[in-house]
């Protein structure tokens, strides 16, 4: 297993650094000296209230929004002013599971999942074929739905087939949005497992934004609760609960919040 | 990363991974080693020569592989030196256990799916479907025709709860706002067409008759089908559009779930607004087209604007004026209804939208046209001035 623990990654460099970043909209200020760092083979998630810019700093992350001020740098290499072809560099390595999965609706589920290798062009078909059908075993969809229109699918599936074009680079980095929204109970546990696995056997890093409980305790190594414009409180489910703090208060220790970390007895190493 | 795990060769660190490499020990028995980095980042510029060394490799029998001094893999590697190993595990490979499970997921096999083969009864298919899909869209047009024939009764019945206010927006959007560009296109229609003319009229001397071709030719003919093809490019396609993105966000099944008919909330609103606002940018495109060409005749013929202007009442009835404005309500009707019936059969999926806009515009046009031909047939001796 590839399971990092958090002592061995200390020392090596963080995969996403956040330095003093400001977001402003107008006279609305969103992130006021956010700082904030993502250690290699960590399930880092972003919690917070609407409202509280979880969506725009992922977005950023992403290098489809600019902060007003302030700089983000992954993998070591900030985003901003950089060369274009540097910053395609960076985006080769990562991949992103977006909230509705944003499949191209226009192609197969093939054709989707084909697209990142065919636009390297490198590899002939045959070879695509081989690895579209691996992408498809690893996030266990069955090969007969590999022709299907996006809109012919469920929202798991969607879900899932997303998940293999975000890997099908082999990225060391994946940015899940929502990853469970909009999934029943029993396909959001087993998403959750799906990803669990994928992450220890391929040694990802996975930066999170999530609203659903159960996910965050069942897959997070730290937890960063944005609030008051900055990260409030950076660190192990452990330790982000005792925090005084109305929004942490409610959503760990509300009702919900209490069902769900009952339910599972440690959090993952 | 996994290298770190192992213990019997010193860990790499990033700095030192080296690029992919096959190299061969002679034998007997030959062996070949592979070093460095096999992962997406080091094998993209070098698949291509990497696959086919693998190849010369794979196709010596006996051979022994040494996959231990791989530095990095991943499955795009795993799948590069299984593709050159014919999809077979040679009997002979060493190689680090920590990368046996990129391996071990391949050695699974599938149960093969290829993509459908070409079919050759397809373009028969193709057709097929082409007709069928065209009595598809008449029944499609006629049951959305007659919709709108029992919204109208029943709003005529109860006149305060028609959707008024959107007929309102609908003329700003489809009329005000298109004053300007049919002007602009009106006055050079007008401006070419008396230029083109006058030369030919020169060279007969019947300069004067300037006035019946401008007057005829644009009143009754070129003013309400130049408008009709501007209005169903600029409005017709954007009521589909419209349509279509809202059957993609549910918006059409919301509206229906909240028991408003979306034949009287949006399709009826469009089509009386449309059959307003043509007739009247007709009129408006036709005169400033007029002034156009007769500015030009002034200019080509020495005919002034006031002889213009005098000898058009002679020499187009009245009458002229009416099968234009009428054909402006009829057109503005159909390209209405034609592209509400295009946004509602879109599908949700991009393509769709962009093939549905499309068609929309294609087809109102070919009904304007199609429908001004009939006119032509009805009208024939109507309207004529007999020198």
């Amino acid at each position: 297993m590839t399971t990092s623990t958090t002592s061995e990654t200390a020392a090596r460099p963080p995969i996403i650094e956040v330095d003093g970043l400001w977001t402003q909209f107008g006279d609305h200020v969103v992130h006021r000296d956010l700082n904030l760092r993502v250690q290699p083979g960590e399930v880092m998630s972003l919690v917070g209230g609407s409202g509280s810019g979880k969506t725009t700093l992922l977005r950023q992350m992403l290098g489809l929004e600019k902060p007003t001020r302030g700089g983000i740098k992954v993998f070591g290499i900030p985003l901003q002013n950089t060369p274009r072809e540097m910053v395609r560099r960076i985006r080769r390595r990562w991949g992103v599971l977006f909230q509705e999965g944003a499949l191209y609706s226009a192609l197969t589920v093939f054709d989707n999942i084909a697209l990142p290798l065919r636009e390297l062009r490198v590899f002939d078909e045959d070879y695509i074929h081989d690895m579209v059908m691996l992408k498809l075993d690893m996030v266990d969809i069955e090969r007969r739905h590999a022709w299907k229109n996006p809109s012919d699918l469920s929202g798991g599936m969607v879900k899932r087939i997303a998940l293999a074009r975000a890997l099908v680079l082999e990225p060391e980095l994946i940015f899940l949005d929502e990853p469970t929204a909009g999934l029943d109970p029993d396909r959001s546990e087993s998403f959750v497992n799906l990803i669990r696995s994928l992450r220890e056997k391929l040694g990802l890093t996975v930066v999170m934004v999530s609203h659903d409980l159960d996910t965050i305790v069942a897959l997070s190594h730290r937890i960063a609760v944005l609030a008051e414009q900055r990260v409030l409180v950076y660190g192990p489910l452990a330790e982000v609960i005792k925090v005084d703090h109305p929004f942490v208060q409610n959503f760990f220790l509300g009702e919900r919040g209490q069902r769900a970390m009952s339910g599972v007895a440690a959090p993952p190493t | 990363m996994s290298q770190t795990h192992t213990a019997s060769t010193p860990a790499p660190t990033a700095a030192q991974v080296d690029d992919p490499a096959v190299h061969a020990l002679p034998g007997p028995p030959l062996a070949f080693t592979l070093t460095g980095a096999w992962d997406i980042r080091a094998l993209q510029h070098r698949a291509r020569l990497l696959r086919a060394e693998l190849k010369i490799a794979a196709s010596t029998s006996g051979c022994h592989w040494d996959l231990s001094s791989v530095q990095r893999l991943d499955h795009i590697g795993a799948l590069l030196i299984w593709h050159a190993w014919d999809r077979r595990r040679p009997a002979n490979v060493r190689m680090r256990p920590e990368h046996e499970p990129f391996f071990a997921n391949l050695d699974q096999p599938g149960e093969a799916v290829a993509a459908p083969a070409f079919d050759f009864t397809r373009p028969a298919r193709a057709l097929g479907r082409q007709v069928i899909g065209f009595f598809d869209h008449t029944v499609g047009i006629i049951t959305l025709l007659g919709q709108m024939a029992i919204d109208t009764l029943r709003m005529l019945r109860h006149p305060t709860l028609g959707p008024w206010r959107e007929v309102s927006a609908g003329i700003y959007r489809t009329g005000t706002q298109a004053l300007a560009i049919t002007a602009g296109v009106g006055f050079l229609i007008g401006v070419v067409l008396s230029y083109l003319s006058s030369e030919q009229l020169k060279a007969f001397g019947a300069n004067v008759f300037i006035i019946n071709i401008l007057g005829i030719g644009l009143i009754r003919e070129l003013g309400p089908v130049l408008c009709a093809v501007l209005v169903a490019g600029r409005s017709g396609s954007a009521i589909t559009a419209q349509l279509g993105v809202m059957r993609v966000t549910e918006e059409l099944d919301a509206l229906s779930v909240m028991g408003i008919p979306y034949t009287v909330r949006l399709v009826l609103p469009r089509v009386i607004a449309l059959s307003i606002t043509l007739p009247l940018l007709i009129l408006w495109t036709t005169t400033v087209a007029l002034i156009g060409g007769a500015l030009a005749a002034e200019h080509e013929l020495g005919i002034t604007v006031s002889q213009f202007l005098t000898g058009l009442p002679a020499a187009v009835p009245a009458v002229n004026l009416a099968i234009g404005v009428g054909k402006g309500v009829v057109f503005g009707a159909l390209i209405a209804v034609v592209a509400c019936h295009f946004g509602l059969r879109i599908q949700p999926n991009t393509e769709s939208l962009g093939a549905g806009t499309t068609s929309s515009v294609v087809a109102s046009i070919t009904s304007v046209i199609i429908a001004d031909a009939a006119f032509a047939i009805l009208f024939h001796d109507v309207g004529i001035a007999l020198m």
